[in-house]
């Protein structure tokens, strides 16, 4: 499967998501298959967040988006935290 | 006296319950019988372990350890028997076991192939880990193999085994693929990438036979005699929810086990959950079967709080599959509706669902760039269904506004004006919708 190609707007969305967001899953699309834990450079279980439907909050994540584009099921998007959110506006 | 909850199947449905049974009844018994000696994994995962984009040990979403700490009792057997009066199941080792409360969540298998030679070696089915290991096995690079049937597996068994390097051949009953729930356009999208990756198909293309050389699948005769070479045979016709159990405690089922929203079957303490169960859905009053990972989940969560005392309807959500179709990432929602029959599929497939199928809109909108392909079914005040192709931006919001039934007379006239900017209009539209929707209670 390809990459998404990496558009300005996907490195603006990434650089946002670095100040204040994460990556967040949908769970009612996700089906386990474990891309985007086999693809995170990091080793991180993003699988097992999907299923417990939380965001991935590990420090260590780098929003590189490797498991936002890998994602055959698009369950994985980057969006601001509600946390942020409502610290925010 | 401690509960003792029993439940048969370890997929998702299974798996869902037994990890909300264990949140809510720290100290009961929980007992897991599975007939599949590779336990817990993602069945839908089996594609991509298929194409090849994981390795085997990615499928399973639970370690061991995991598992040891839900505290189940994990017995790998197949349960032949059930008696709902004594609330005894039998195993096929002989074992009786007794439960307060039992979950059946033993899922669907693959419809077995209809022609003759169905049974010859290299025949083969994607039900299971073992049947994709076989497939892997016998998926040699310039390997001829065919595949039939109509669904998402069909497609994603071409796909797989192209990706493996063999040479397919994809044959179709019907003029165009997955017809009771894609468009032609729709259709068309999906053959073209297809064709373009060298796969070749046959249409109006029925198998007579399959012949074999001592016992191994050798060519395949179709219905015009044409006769096309191939050592693996791959068949994804529908599937078949596994009832046998069921049947054998006289439990009311139709093609599957029939259930109430609470997710409880005709016999007292006995309880359906995923591919198997046929649910009622107070919003139409039918019983509806459904062969989607999420609802599978949902029904096993749901039926857990029954089981614990909380009885808890299952609230159907629109049906909604995601899923690549031909390397394009492809939503479903709601009820879509093709052009009726499908000869390819001869019961419910794989990643589908009835509600599909069920669409009677007053109209349809379609938008299209390419491959970025937006159809839209509404009646004359909701949306019904939706498939978004392509682009998926769409897809959440149509969800949503499919979900909640969303009054969209404010903008019907503008989606049927012609060429309406339909994307524009369902996005803007959803935006205010969300700001009022949000401040109810
Ligand atoms: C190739 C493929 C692709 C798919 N793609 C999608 C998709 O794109 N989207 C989607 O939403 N869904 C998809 N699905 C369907 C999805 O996997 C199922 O909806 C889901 O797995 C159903 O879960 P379940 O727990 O009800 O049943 P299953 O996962 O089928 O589990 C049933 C369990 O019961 C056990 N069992 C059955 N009978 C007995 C018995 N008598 N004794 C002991 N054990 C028994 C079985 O061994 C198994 O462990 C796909 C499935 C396959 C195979």
């Amino acid at each position: 499967m390809a990459l998404v190609p990496r558009s300005l707007a996907f490195d603006l969305t990434r650089a946002e998501v670095l100040a204040t967001g994460n990556v967040v899953p949908d769970p009612a699309r996700c089906v386990q298959c474990g891309i985007c834990s086999y693809n995170c450079p990091l080793g991180l279980d993003v699988r097992a967040y999907a299923w417990r439907d939380e965001p991935i909050a590990d420090a260590h994540c780098l929003t590189c988006g490797q498991c936002v584009a890998r994602c055959p099921r698009g369950a994985l998007r980057f969006a601001p935290t509600a946390a942020q959110k409502r610290g925010g506006c | 006296m401690t509960a003792r909850y029993v439940i048969v199947g370890a997929g998702v449905a299974g798996i869902a319950a037994a990890e909300r049974l264990r949140a809510l009844a720290p100290a009961a018994s929980i007992m897991v019988i599975t007939d599949d000696p590779a336990g817990f994994y993602s069945r839908p995962g089996l594609a991509y372990f298929l194409s090849d984009l994981i390795p085997e040990d990615q499928l399973f979403p639970r370690s061991p350890a995991e598992l040891r700490a839900l505290g189940l009792t994990w017995i790998t057997e197949r349960a032949v028997g059930l008696d709902p009066h004594a609330h005894h199941l039998t195993l096929a080792d002989g074992r009786t076991l007794t439960y307060d409360k039992l979950l059946l969540a033993t899922g669907a298998t693959a419809a077995p192939p209809d022609f003759p030679g169905g049974d010859l070696d290299g025949v083969v089915t994607l039900d299971s880990l073992e049947d994709a290991r076989q497939i892997v096995r016998r998926a040699r690079r310039g390997t001829p193999a065919v595949v039939v049937g109509g669904g998402i597996t069909a497609l994603e068994l071409a796909e797989g085994l192209h990706a493996r390097g063999c040479h397919v051949h994809y044959l179709l009953r019907g003029d165009r693929y997955w017809a009771n729930v894609l468009d032609a356009e729709e259709s068309q999208l999906v053959e073209g990438h297809l064709r373009a990756l060298g796969i070749h198909i046959h249409h109006h293309t029925r198998i007579l036979q399959a012949l074999g050389e001592r016992g191994r699948v050798a060519s395949v005769e179709t219905a015009t005699g044409e006769r096309i070479a191939c050592q693996l045979l791959a068949v994804a016709i529908g599937t078949r929810p596994r009832l046998e159990l069921a049947r054998s405690g006289g439990l009311a089922t139709e093609r599957g086990i029939l259930a109430d929203e609470y997710l409880e079957t005709s016999a007292a303490d006995v309880l359906a959950a995923g591919d198997v169960a046929q649910v009622y859905d107070e919003a139409t009053g039918r019983a509806t079967l459904d062969t989607l990972w999420a609802t599978a989940r949902a029904h096993g969560a749901a039926a857990a709080m029954t089981m614990t005392g909380t009885p808890t309807a299952y609230r159907r959500s629109v049906a909604q599959n995601v899923t690549l179709l031909a390397g394009i990432p492809t939503t479903i929602i709601g009820a879509m509706g093709g052009s009726g029959d499908d000869t390819d599929l001869v019961a419910i497939a794989r990643g589908d669902s009835e509600r599909w199928r069920t669409a009677l809109p007053d109209w349809v909108v379609v938008e299209q760039h390419t491959v970025n392909r937006v159809r839209l079914m509404l009646n004359e005040r909701a949306l019904v269904g939706a498939i978004v192709m392509g682009d998926q931006r769409l897809a959440y919001p149509l969800q949503r506004l499919i979900a909640a039934r969303a009054d969209i007379t404010p903008i019907h006239a503008a989606l049927l004006a012609d060429g309406a900017p339909v994307v524009q209009l369902v996005a803007d539209y959803f935006s205010a919708w969300e700001r009022t929707y949000a401040k109810q209670p």
